[in-house]
């Protein structure tokens, strides 16, 4: 996920060099955080091309799963799983370990 | 209180001591005249197991092999405790149950030591997976060591004692806001499984999460489990065993009664008493000394069954 992240960054930066600087900021890394059984934010609107880095911050592990389009390893306390959103939509993910857990991603 | 220090210390401090319950060693359980009736927690257990005749098992929930977070950094140290309990009892059960999470993060040495633990019991174990030994990635290591003569994802039922034991898995294929799952194949093999039985059968339900609503909030619940109890309705003694919950709660529904037990590794907070159902932290020192602190009985021969919360600590 870190190459991702990366290329990203470098994309980012060329971005920022030959658009208008508001592209550069829709490819902006976004973070939710897990606390207490919960995804916060549990909705977030981002645009096409950011990447998304989930953190577990419970002592419980977690996954982060949205049907068909990406499922993380198990994530044990403080494990990050990341997504890059190519494609605009509404993503509704979850927990499958804590299915009453579930968060939304707005792309646009 | 998942989580490490998010600066909420003092008030889910606070809550969470007066809402405490507490990680226990197992529940005994004892068949007489076919009725099902703990004898509470192990300690409390020792004396009423001399006298008690008919056959006796145990359950134990929730080890947790691999947990090391501050609610309880040696999950696999209380667990060999509970069995050095079990080992000390006067009279042996004839085998125990162990309603899942046997692991934290479902990793192969993770089930060797529950393996070595446990089997220092010398007790046939009969067990259902919970949703922490399904996490490995070819999701095989659970399956390998209990799966034999399962069906489906892992359930079966065996006679013992005049009692049928039924094994159901329902932390599989859970959807999304939802809660535990049976799904369509294991109910229908359920149903063919009861059929022809006489309905003066005990009959002993026994899966991870509660099948009954305990509270849905925090998935604490199996979305389908209505169907499994409408097949067992017309028994007349049904008891249904489960874990999950890391504390004691129980409910009587005309011929059913249902439980669940304690874990070996750490607390989980009673319904809505924190912000979430993660491990509750409270001193090393406390933890232990909670250790068989309550009892639960089924009273033989009746359907209510009697709550005795024994505080043993100081």
């Amino acid at each position: 996920m870190k190459t991702l992240n990366r290329r990203d960054f470098g994309v980012a930066v060329a971005a920022a060099i030959l658009l208008p600087a508001t592209t550069a900021r829709a490819a902006d890394d976004m973070e939710v955080h897990i606390d207490n059984f919960v995804f916060q934010p549990a909705e977030l609107k981002i645009k096409v091309g950011t990447t998304v880095t989930w953190t577990n911050r419970d002592d419980i592990p977690h996954t982060v799963v949205s049907a068909g389009k990406f499922r993380s390893k198990t994530l044990d306390t403080d494990d990050k799983f990341s997504f890059t959103f190519t494609n605009a939509g509404d993503y509704k993910y979850f927990c499958s370990l804590h299915p009453h857990m579930t968060g939304m991603i707005k792309v646009e | 209180m998942s989580g490490h220090d998010h600066g909420d210390d003092g008030v889910s401090r606070r809550k969470v001591l007066e809402c405490m319950t507490w990680a226990g060693t197992g529940v005994l359980w004892t068949i007489t005249g076919g009725v099902p009736r703990s004898l509470g927690i192990i300690d409390s257990a020792q004396a009423a197991t001399a006298a008690a005749p008919g056959m006796t098992f145990l359950q134990i929930s929730d080890s947790h092999v691999g947990f090391d977070k501050p609610a309880n950094p040696n999950a696999l140290g209380t667990l060999e405790e509970a069995v050095g309990k079990i080992n000390a009892m006067p009279a042996k059960p004839s085998f125990m149950i162990h309603t899942g999470d046997i692991t934290h993060l479902s990793k192969a040495a993770e089930f060797d030591n529950a393996e070595r633990i446990i089997s220092q019991s010398k007790l046939d174990v009969h067990y259902v997976p919970g949703e922490h030994d399904f996490l490995d990635e070819e999701v095989k290591f659970y399956r390998e060591r209990y799966g034999r003569g399962t069906k489906g994802q892992g359930w079966y039922s065996f006679d013992a004692g005049g009692v049928h034991f039924i094994g159901l898995v329902n932390v599989v294929d859970l959807k999304a806001g939802g809660l535990g799952n049976l799904g369509a194949e294991q109910l229908a093999w359920l149903e063919d499984d009861l059929r022809g039985k006489s309905k003066s059968t005990p009959i002993v339900l026994f899966a991870h999460i509660p099948l009954w609503t305990v509270y849905p909030e925090w998935g604490w619940g199996t979305e389908d489990g209505g169907r499994a109890l409408e097949y067992v309705k017309g028994f007349g003694s049904v008891t249904v065993l489960n874990g999950h919950i890391h504390q004691v709660m129980q409910k009587v529904e005309g011929n059913v009664t249902f439980h669940t037990a304690r874990s070996t590794a750490f607390p989980q907070p009673a319904p809505g008493a924190a912000p979430s159902p993660g491990p509750m932290k409270v001193e090393d020192a406390k933890l232990r000394s909670m250790l068989g602190v309550a009892s639960i009985n089924f009273k033989q021969n009746e359907q209510r069954l009697a709550i005795i919360d024994t505080p043993i600590q100081g």
